[in-house]
């Protein structure tokens, strides 16, 4: 959910975009994270664990835990809470450990 | 073969304690590059929307981005600082090279002195379904809510009562999300009362002498159980509370963030009231290894606001090692010393003080 109204920030949004989150067509705001845009779509669920295929999702949101990794656009292992929306881009969940192309 | 970068100063982060060393080491007239692995320096202050304490010196009175936008404003208009965003330091080596990856580039740098200002990272406690979506770290929550303008939930529950539980409970307040309850493990608030008496009025219950013992939901949280701890911080029966949460928020401490440090072979110490490893340092912030200094959270976790003079003081010190402001770093160094002496003056203060002379005590187990 997005926070319109704020007692003391102004939250200057960028430009309304699609991405695609496992073939779903999504919004999100440019300039965001991929995961703050999935977080806003009511996405909690990022991935699975490996070896106990328990549900993943954002922890740290600064680049430091590991939990919120995903495919985009083709490459794996993307932390979602630092990488940036872009128009177009499709964020798969992750299967396994992912492979390099 | 790639080109190597000369500095004279390198900060690794561009937080509080960075940001503060670059401009004070680069107004002295030393060239100074700053790593910062974000994309936007100013570090955890950009999130902060509550007003700081202190004296004006330490900007009290002004919001947290406000301080940061500030420190980023005075970074950015003076010419010997360079600030590399999205760039992440890898490793430090024995021949005093830095390496570092930036937009997908493998970066070397040879610096003449380095300032360690990596902040810390947040604890983790230990509890059924731990790990379910749903569960944050504060400093996530915070990032959410006051970068992104976007919240975590509907109701949550905040497992610690210390400055960062309260705050962001407030925070969380002010951006329409409703707070279930704060509950801490120690038998007292460990924030300020100033920051407890507000959300207290807004009818949230703080409970002390309570902890979680497990969180539940199927593919995320749907709510977790509490119960009282008796005087031996053992669970007292039948005093569990079933509580319908979709976020559990964690603020239960933080840990320096000292692999560089390590790394660098800096002689390092387990100080419980430092919150973790840190490297050994004397007075003006120097490592055990020369030339390498270290600033804020990572040399022992405390508050913005002491970060600040930290970072001005590791500044002055490895500035004026190279030579420059010879004639005046002695004084600026005492001011900020006794800055630090005034923002310790507190019971928070005491701990951190009591931590600082363990640390500057040669004996003791070391590591």
């Amino acid at each position: 959910m997005r926070i319109t109204e704020h007692p003391i920030l102004e939250f200057l949004r960028g430009e309304e975009i699609s991405f695609f989150f496992n073939g779903q067509e999504l919004k999100g705001f440019e300039g965001e994270t991929i995961a703050a845009a999935l977080h806003a779509a009511g996405v909690r669920v990022l991935g699975h664990s490996h070896a106990m295929n328990r549900p993943r999702g954002l922890f740290c949101a600064i680049g430091n835990c590991s939990s919120c990794l995903m495919d985009v656009d083709g490459e794996p292992n993307i932390r979602i809470c630092v990488e940036t929306l872009k128009p177009g881009m499709r964020v798969e969940t992750q299967q396994g450990k992912g492979c390099l192309r | 073969m790639p080109k190597v970068k000369e500095t004279e100063i390198l900060i690794v982060g561009g937080g509080p304690a960075g940001l503060s060393a670059a401009s004070a080491a680069a107004n002295l007239g030393a060239s100074v590059l700053v790593l910062e692995r974000d994309e936007k320096p100013g570090g955890q202050l950009i999130k902060q929307t509550h007003k700081f304490f202190g004296s004006k010196k330490q900007y009290a009175g002004d919001r947290g981005y406000q301080i940061g936008d500030l420190l980023i404003e005075q970074c950015g208009n003076n010419p010997k600082v360079e600030v590399w965003t999205n760039t992440t330091a890898l490793g430090i080596y024995e021949d005093g090279v830095v390496t570092a990856e930036g937009r997908a580039k493998h970066l070397k740098i040879n610096p003449k002195k380095i300032i360690v200002a990596t902040g810390a990272s947040e604890k983790m406690i230990t509890f059924p379904n731990n790990d379910l979506p749903g569960i944050y770290g504060a400093g996530a929550v915070q990032t959410l809510m006051n970068v992104h303008g976007i919240v975590p939930g509907r109701r949550v529950l905040m497992i610690g009562a210390g400055n960062i539980g309260l705050i962001v409970s407030y925070q969380l307040m002010q951006a329409g999300v409703e707070i279930a309850a704060i509950i801490e493990a120690a038998p007292t608030i460990g924030g300020y009362l100033v920051h407890a008496s507000k959300i207290r009025r807004a009818g949230v219950p703080i409970l002390t002498s309570h902890t979680i013992t497990e969180a539940y939901g199927n593919e995320s949280v749907e709510g977790a159980i509490i119960c009282k701890l008796d005087e031996g911080w053992q669970p007292v029966s039948g005093s569990e509370q079933d509580l319908k949460v979709d976020v559990i928020c964690l603020a239960v401490g933080l840990s320096p963030l000292t692999e560089l440090c390590f790394q660098a072979d800096c002689q390092m110490k387990y100080v419980s009231e430092l919150s973790g490893h840190v490297p050994v340092r004397n007075e003006h912030l120097e490592t055990t290894r020369p030339g390498l200094y270290v600033a804020g959270d990572v040399s022992g976790v405390e508050e913005a606001s002491s970060a600040m003079v930290e970072g001005r003081l590791a500044g002055i010190s490895a500035a004026c090692s190279l030579g420059y402001g010879e004639d005046i770093a002695p004084k600026l160094q005492a001011e900020a010393l006794a800055e630090l002496s005034e923002l310790r003056a507190g019971p928070a203060g005491q701990k951190t003080l009591r931590g600082i002379m363990n640390l500057m005590d040669k004996g003791g187990a070391v590591c």
